[in-house]
């Protein structure tokens, strides 16, 4: 199995507060991993991190065997390593058409024959050729996010970073971006690495998953382990009677 | 009902207010109309518009309107002449020249004027402060303390300063007018740069590996396009009067030139006793100014960014 991302003692600092603390996560090609955590917890931020979005203060991030260094990179690590965003509503430029943004990343790479491409993005995440020159207020949430996700896989990335995709999104929606993203990965063996606080979507996506609490990977475990309860840390059982919800009984004891 | 509307041809309305566009220039005309229905809404900017387009006709034809020359006057019959006099609708001034046609041929230099400024001053203004919010750190810093000593001088006293070393006349008095009229730009700039460049459609630019300046053009500089367009336009009266004011000065266009600041200059000799010769420009000048402003209002209400972002 060859790795595709992996983060070695990364830390990030803004100022004086210290979002990732001693981070390491290997991600194997062609996996699904999952990042979960409470709010503040850093796993947006590790996933910025790789993404050159967010400065990394000391550590190393490897990209599919290469060392990546700062926040600029080259094209070649872009056209490797997309990333699709939570706030569907504040991820999308709103002056641009649909088609103008799907352009864009062709643009900037130099590729041709767009007409055909943006079409064919279209279709794959279930939005016909109607949508192609609306604006981005003309479109729901979860066609918003469908966009998103063409945009991220025009480039024929390798590995999708996708932060919390799905919880801007009401339940039903949630469902069917949950599936296109399987069915993309499926289709052509992406690599996920994907941030939520919903163990219930990690736990369906994901084949392994990490931890995260306080900028610091609390325990490391497989999706099944987590499902058969195979729990180690107090942390990750707290968050899992958490995500569990609303109990009645709890209320009526 | 579908199947109505599906056989029922579009009316242009509905083609343009369309929800599923199906090409680009269908999608740009239907944002155009949304945003001119908007606009004309509201009757007094309407009226602004009506006004700058009647000045920039007046303009185009002023050879054809005016019924006599701007700069020859009859001397011997026909000085001071007042308002309604025979051949003179608005009186002719100390030279026997009829005002109305200075007026007329004045419009143009108030026209280069206005758009001379405009398409000097708002491009600088919008580069350097969306340059400057996007870049951040020491280039942030040089660019608006650079922004901020021209805006710590009087914007008159130091277009005065200008002209007064680059020498009287029309063309220094832009160029003046310009440079002391693009810090502001620079200030609106940057505020709405620093507003969306943390923000996700940005960070997705840059995941795409588009360079900055691209970036900063094509993504960031639309964003500051509307405040722009209100604030210029909102500017266009006080660039008027500073024009008008340089001209009173003597330090804007030189005579023989109608130019409208300059007209009232040379009537404030005999304002008591021939109010027409100094009023009849600052009409005028209120007019044109008047409509830049109630044009502005109209378009801070249709192009207003926090309302056609979502």
């Amino acid at each position: 199995m060859t790795q595709a991302v992996a983060v070695e003692n990364l830390s990030v600092v803004f100022d004086d507060f210290k979002a990732l603390d001693d981070v390491s996560v290997e991600v194997a090609s062609s996996e699904s991993f999952g990042l979960v955590g409470e709010s503040g917890s850093g796993k947006s931020t590790l996933l910025r991190a790789i993404a050159g979005l967010a400065p990394a203060t000391e550590g190393t991030i490897r990209v599919g065997g290469r060392e990546v260094k700062g926040t600029r990179r080259d094209k070649a690590f872009y056209r490797a390593v997309q990333m699709v965003f939570q706030d569907p509503y504040g991820s999308l430029h709103p002056r641009q058409t649909v088609d103008r943004q799907l352009m864009e990343p062709l643009a900037v790479h130099g590729i041709g024959d767009g007409e055909r491409r943006i079409l064919k993005a279209l279709d794959e995440v279930g939005l016909g050729s109607g949508f192609r020159f609306r604006y981005p207020h003309q479109l729901s949430g979860g066609q918003r996010q469908r966009i998103a996700i063409a945009r991220a896989l025009i480039l024929e990335p390798s590995i999708l970073l996708l932060d919390e995709p799905t919880s801007a999104l009401d339940a039903s929606v949630q469902a069917e971006v949950l599936n296109l993203l399987e069915q993309v990965r499926r289709d052509r063996k992406l690599t996920f690495i994907m941030v939520s606080h919903d163990l219930g979507v990690v736990t369906h996506m994901c084949d392994r998953l990490a931890v995260m609490q306080g900028g610091r990977v609390v325990e490391r475990l497989s999706s099944a382990d987590l499902v058969a309860g195979r729990i180690a840390e107090d942390y990750t059982r707290s968050l899992m009677v958490a995500s569990g919800g609303f109990r009645r009984e709890a209320q009526t004891a | 009902m579908s199947l109505a509307s599906e056989t029922r041809p579009m009316t242009r309305r509905e083609w343009l207010l369309s929800d599923r566009p199906q090409s680009r220039l269908q999608a740009r005309l239907g944002r155009a109309y949304m945003t001119w229905r908007r606009f004309s809404a509201n009757r007094l900017a309407v009226l602004g518009l009506l006004i700058l387009l009647a000045l920039i006709l007046v303009a185009a034809f002023a050879d054809l309107l005016a019924p006599h020359s701007p700069f020859v006057g009859n001397l011997a019959g026909a000085r001071l002449l007042p308002p309604g006099s025979e051949g003179y609708l608005l009186g002719t001034d100390d030279q026997g020249r009829d005002i109305l046609s200075r007026l007329i041929h004045g419009s143009r230099l108030t026209l280069v004027v206005v758009v001379l400024v405009a398409i000097i001053a708002a491009p600088v203004g919008l580069i350097v402060g969306a340059v400057a919010g996007y870049a951040g750190g020491w280039i942030d810093a040089v660019l608006m303390r650079l922004t901020d000593i021209f805006l710590a001088f009087p914007k008159l006293v130091l277009a005065l300063a200008f002209v007064a070393a680059l020498g009287p006349g029309i063309e220094n008095a832009v160029i003046a007018i310009a440079i002391t009229s693009w810090p502001p730009y620079a200030r609106i700039a940057r505020a709405e740069t620093l507003t969306v460049r943390n923000s996700d459609y940005i960070a997705a630019v840059r995941l795409m590996g588009a360079s900055p300046a691209r970036i900063v053009f094509r993504h960031v500089m639309p964003m500051c396009m509307s405040s722009l367009i209100v604030r210029v336009t909102l500017d266009m009266a006080g660039i008027i009067l500073t024009a008008a004011g340089l001209g009173f000065l003597g330090l804007g266009a030189q005579p023989p030139l109608p130019e409208w600041g300059a007209m009232i200059a040379s009537g404030r000799r005999f304002i008591l006793d021939q109010w027409w010769v100094a009023t009849m420009p600052g009409i005028a000048i209120l007019i044109v100014s008047l409509g830049f402003n109630l044009l502005g209002d109209g378009l801070r209400d249709a192009l207003d960014p926090r309302e056609s972002g979502q």
